[in-house]
């Protein structure tokens, strides 16, 4: 989240697309409910009519996989009725930017196109031809005009000339009539002082196109200019209470802690590693806060190896793995790996792959090819059992399985990352059971096995000799040290910004890491998290900041250095007023004299950097300000977006798996840069009679994940007893399907056995001239549990396609057929 | 003055964490469900399910509605079940709260008679006849907390406290409510503790979410007693 769940409550339409928030984030609505009672506007936009959509003022149903040409229309219908925030798209974005001569765009593919001659990803863009003009000085041409026939703000208006109400309606299923009310209602919020939010979650990740819906919508933020201020924002509801945490410390394998990129083969030294990922910007008035990259990579190397990393070996750099260039080691590619029988051993920590990993059947192949895997989880699961799964004969699986009994969360101290970016201590509750460990225990003695295994002997040893291991107190992990080792630590004597720091003090904050070794830190965006004032993550006050927006600055801590609104400098015009006097999130108030500014002073949330205003009381702008999107090379909110995989723009392309023949906005059918896994477990089927039904995935409010902790749990498995395939009264009739009869669902990939819910909250769809039906299933369920086998996972049925950008996999929007059994 | 719930059912997005927290406060064992078709789960109220949230789905005005009502004991005023079971060993009220409170000692009644005067269709009984329903958590009540339902309730759909606060709540409340949706009402607030708002026809959400007369009528036995008042729980004890 750009916000934070608190601040939802300030809104003045609130958009629930992409996820269900009611269902899936039932506390968000505590704050849903204060900003509706204030008058908010509640949108629901969903295929099917869910208990969000039961408490919205607007439900529009959508088929799943269309919401960039639903939000494309969007944008459509804000240029054309002028309902664009003029100054602060002009000021901000990168609207005004020109853009070279060598970017186009035709029939659905950008210029630079280049398909591959093998999987997975299907093709890429040579990225070089959607750069900026730029002028003698090396900064970005711009006409704030927004009249340049080749800036930003025209190409995009020309891009979604092509979104019309009948074209979108004729690919979405959406009705005009209700395209028009959510268009009209959200559009509303780009008035000055109000604002509009968008809460979305796993509906609009997993898509081939996933990324470019999210873009879609950031465009939509910032025409209106909700970016920066209460009540506004792009907000992620994460799908566990800590998976902003562990994204930030690095879960996915292109980022290492604070979003710093992984090596790559070609990255040969250090030095060549942080020329490459520093961006570069000529123009004064950008801050391009990247440019301290190599500051937070030294201090992170210095954090892996202590004093065995010096300016001399750089800092351990060659210790680390390099991946190879172009080269994805995502979720997906592992398992292929796996499949293909190049990676012979497994750690399966805190997860559920045979039932949570899109194409599970695949998975559950993959992971008879192992030699050896180790679940380390609460219970024993589908994953650390698949030997003796459904279809799987024990005697024919060659895989040692070892379990280690990991404790559960509340049983052990430390710190988790919301949504909202707060990182907040928790003591623990009960004593650990039996003999299951808190995975910092499980992982330090792990450490400490494998390095006496490398002490004497080995392939490359240093990484592992060399590798700082220090985090327990008395044999036992301290989450302490830990929390300490991230913030970061002076490691001598230093003298920064005329500040002495002695060596082993912590560091303040991340303004003071350096490039040179004599900082280490963990993970550069927690820098301020723990401090010599001490644990900022456990504080608890509940005493409102001066905006009285519902900040609580002295409650936990927030990344970066506890800024609770990101891009907060966007809340106010050129001259530092609040856009919102009412709900406003920062102000500037330093003193005037003959019309200038003369001293600095902001107040309310962190700004996003303590520079001076733009512009001056009498207008004159200023040489010491600073553009407001201070983490992007040239200061401004990208509608433009030259970095993504699949386009500057976001465009509609289909599912790869889709009810239809034909793409009404172009004639490239799918996503040209899409991941595609091709092995004999990767079967897909699009506009095939075997499986005529849109099918989609879901959470329910009653269980968890795939289930592990809620399965087990009577009350919970009493509300929601069974897998379900939710229908329409016209399919179950189509089909002589009665209400809580038993069926097949099944896709390309595999089957299973749901009970039919047969309800008037989904409908046929009408595309183009053809009746689309679409039904969901939750994939909360497993063989595992029930004892009886009875319930599978949905992910046997989910296809093998995934984002090119991310590689999230497409589970929102596939084909299937329903029959009785 | 007694304690009095407020439900507004425009506010619920049926999580049911109510129905699981009233569980696990009482202790209550899981039913064997099975997915029938429906989120709702249980099906009905039960000996050991107190607190259950119905769902139903209707069309109003063209309009898909999925209507919640999240049913439990209305605490009567006067109570019905009371005055009918006439033992107060068995079924009592607490005149610090309100609360109508049923002990072990409900097996020794006609269960018939208590569960067929009740005009909300609350009670249920065990195989033994013993009978129960929702104690409007009496025994967190004395020792300063909420039920564990409104605890629980994230949305604020619930709320606890003194009656003349409660109504005062819902009185309020039904007002802003009827802007938008002019058949918004409370549910029997005079004569119930447990106060509901609704924004629709009251029978859309479920069949007795008002008072219906008990299927065997209010028995004479009963009719004389509450004649005579007090009098005749004098002459009884």
């Amino acid at each position: 989240m750009t916000n934070h769940w608190i601040d939802i409550k300030n809104s003045d339409c609130i958009l629930i697309m992409g996820s269900n928030a009611a269902e899936n984030h039932p506390v968000s609505f505590k704050y849903v409910t204060k900003a509706m009672e204030k008058g908010a506007t509640l949108i629901s936009v969903d295929p099917r009519f869910t208990r969000t959509s039961s408490r919205a003022d607007i439900f529009a149903p959508i088929r799943s996989g269309t919401d960039i040409a639903f939000l494309g229309g969007m944008i459509k219908y804000i240029l054309d009725k002028d309902l664009y925030n003029h100054e602060y798209t002009a000021a901000y974005t990168n609207a005004p930017f020109i853009v070279g001569k060598d970017y186009s765009f035709d029939n659905g593919l950008f210029s630079g196109y280049k398909a591959a001659e093998e999987g997975p990803g299907r093709g890429a863009y040579d990225k070089s031809q959607w750069a900026f003009d730029m002028d003698s000085n090396g900064v970005p041409r711009k006409d704030r005009t927004l009249k340049h026939d080749r800036c930003v703000f025209q190409l995009l208006k020309t891009h979604f000339q092509r979104y019309d109400l009948e074209t979108v309606s004729k690919v979405t299923g959406t009705s005009k009539d209700d395209l028009k009310r959510v268009y009209k209602s959200y559009a509303a919020s780009g008035a000055r002082g109000k604002a509009g939010t968008i809460m979305y979650a796993m509906g609009w990740t997993q898509h081939t196109v996933g990324t470019q819906n999210i873009r879609t919508m950031a465009i939509i933020q910032l025409l209106l200019g909700n970016m920066g201020v209460a009540g506004g924002g792009v907000n992620a509801l994460r799908g566990e209470s800590n998976v902003q945490g562990s994204t930030d410390h690095c879960l996915l394998w292109h980022i290492w802690p604070g979003y710093l990129k992984t090596a790559r083969a070609s990255n040969t030294s250090l030095e060549e590693y942080n020329k490459k990922w520093t961006p570069a910007s000529q123009d004064p008035l950008s801050a391009n806060w990247w440019q301290n990259y190599s500051k937070y990579s030294v201090s992170l190397l210095k954090s892996f190896f202590g004093e065995k990393a010096t300016k001399d070996n750089q800092f351990g750099y060659n210790w680390l793995p390099k991946v190879d260039d172009g080269k994805a080691y995502s979720w997906f590619d592992l398992f292929d790996a796996m499949y293909n029988k190049a990676i012979n051993g497994f750690f399966a920590w805190g997860q559920n792959p045979a039932c949570s990993g899109s194409n599970a059947g695949k998975i559950r192949k993959a992971m008879a090819n192992l030699d050896w895997m180790v679940n380390v989880n609460l219970f024993d699961n589908e994953t650390g059992s698949f030997w003796k799964g459904p279809g799987v004969d024990p005697a024919s699986v060659k895989t040692e399985v070892f379990m280690l009994p990991a404790c559960v969360s509340v049983e052990k101290e430390g710190s988790i990352t919301n949504s909202g970016r707060w990182m907040q201590w928790r003591y623990p509750g009960p004593a650990p059971k039996g003999n299951s460990l808190p995975d910092g225990d499980i992982i330090m003695q792990l450490g400490h096995k494998i390095k006496k295994e490398y002490k004497n002997s080995g392939t490359f040893p240093e990484p592992i000799r060399n590798l700082k291991w220090d985090y327990e107190t008395n044999g036992i992990y301290d989450p302490h040290k830990a929390a300490k080792e991230i913030n970061g630590y002076f490691v001598k004597d230093t003298v920064i910004k005329g500040k002495t720091f002695k060596k082993g003090t912590l560091v303040p904050s991340f303004a003071y890491l350096t490039a040179d070794g004599s900082t280490s830190s963990g993970n550069w965006l927690y820098c301020n998290s723990y401090t010599e004032k001490g644990n900022m993550s456990a504080r608890r006050s509940k005493t409102d900041a001066v905006n009285k927006i519902g900040l609580y600055p002295e409650f936990a801590w927030c990344w970066p250095v506890n800024r609770r609104i990101i891009y907060n400098r966007a809340s106010v015009d050129l001259k530092g007023h609040p856009w919102d006097k009412k709900d406003w999130v920062i102000r500037f108030e330093g003193e005037e004299k003959n019309g200038k500014y003369v001293t600095k002073k902001w107040t309310g949330d962190v700004p996003d950097g303590g520079w001076y205003p733009l512009e001056n009381p009498d207008g004159s702008k200023r040489d010491d300000a600073k553009h407001p999107f201070i983490m992007r090379k040239h200061g401004h909110g990208q509608i433009f977006g030259p970095g993504r995989a699949d386009g500057p723009f976001p465009e509609h392309y289909e599912p790869l798996e889709c009810p239809v023949e034909k793409n009404y906005f172009s004639s490239q059918m799918t996503n040209p840069t899409a991941a595609v896994y091709s092995t004999d477990a990767d079967a897909h089927a699009t506009c095939d009679p075997r499986f005529p039904f849109v099918g989609t995935t879901y959470r329910v409010s009653e269980h968890w994940q795939t289930g592990l902790m809620t399965r087990p749990q009577p009350w919970l498995m009493e509300l929601q007893p069974n897998v379900f395939v939710e229908m329409s009264e016209e399919l179950a009739k189509l089909r002589d399907i009665s209400n809580g009869e038993r069926v097949k669902v099944a896709s390309a990939r595999g089957s299973l056995e749901c009970t039919a819910v047969v309800t008037k909250r989904f409908r046929p769809f009408k595309i183009g001239y053809a009746t689309i039906h679409q039904v969901g299933i939750p994939w909360h369920y497993g063989w595992r549990w029930p004892a009886d086998g009875t319930e599978e996972s949905a992910n046997l049925l989910t296809p093998p396609a995934g984002d090119p950008n991310t590689r999230i996999p497409e589970t929102k929007a596939f084909m299937v057929n329903v029959t009785k059994l | 003055m007694s304690k009095a719930i407020f439900i507004d059912t425009t506010l619920c997005t049926a999580c049911r964490a109510c129905q699981v927290a009233c569980k696990q406060w009482h202790n209550l064992p899981a039913e064997e469900t099975v997915n029938r078709g429906s989120y709702q789960n249980p099906e009905d109220l039960s000996f050991s399910t107190y607190k259950l949230v119905r769902m139903n789905e209707e069309i109003i005005d063209n309009k898909l509605h999925w209507l919640f009502f999240a049913d439990q004991c209305r605490h009567c005023r006067d109570a019905p079940c009371l005055d009918t079971a006439f033992d107060e060993r068995a079924i009592y009220k607490d005149p610090l709260t309100g609360a109508i409170v049923y002990t072990a000692q409900t097996k020794r009644l006609n269960a018939d008679d208590i569960i067929d005067s009740c005009p909300y269709n609350i009670p249920r009984r065990a195989a033994d006849n013993t009978l129960a329903k929702c104690d409007m958590c009496n025994d967190r009540v004395h020792n300063g907390l909420k039920p564990a339902c409104v605890q629980t309730c994230p949305t604020g759909a619930m709320d606890f406290g003194e009656r003349d606060v409660m109504v005062a709540k819902a009185e309020k409340r039904v007002k802003q409510v009827q802007a938008t949706h002019p058949g918004a009402m409370l549910l029997d607030p005079d004569a119930v503790n447990v106060i509901y708002l609704v924004s629709q026809s009251p029978r859309l959400y479920w069949e007795f979410a008002m008072a219906q007369p008990g299927k065997g009528g209010l028995k004479r036995s009963v009719a004389l007693r509450k004649m005579a008042g007090p009098l005749a729980k004098l002459i009884n004890v």
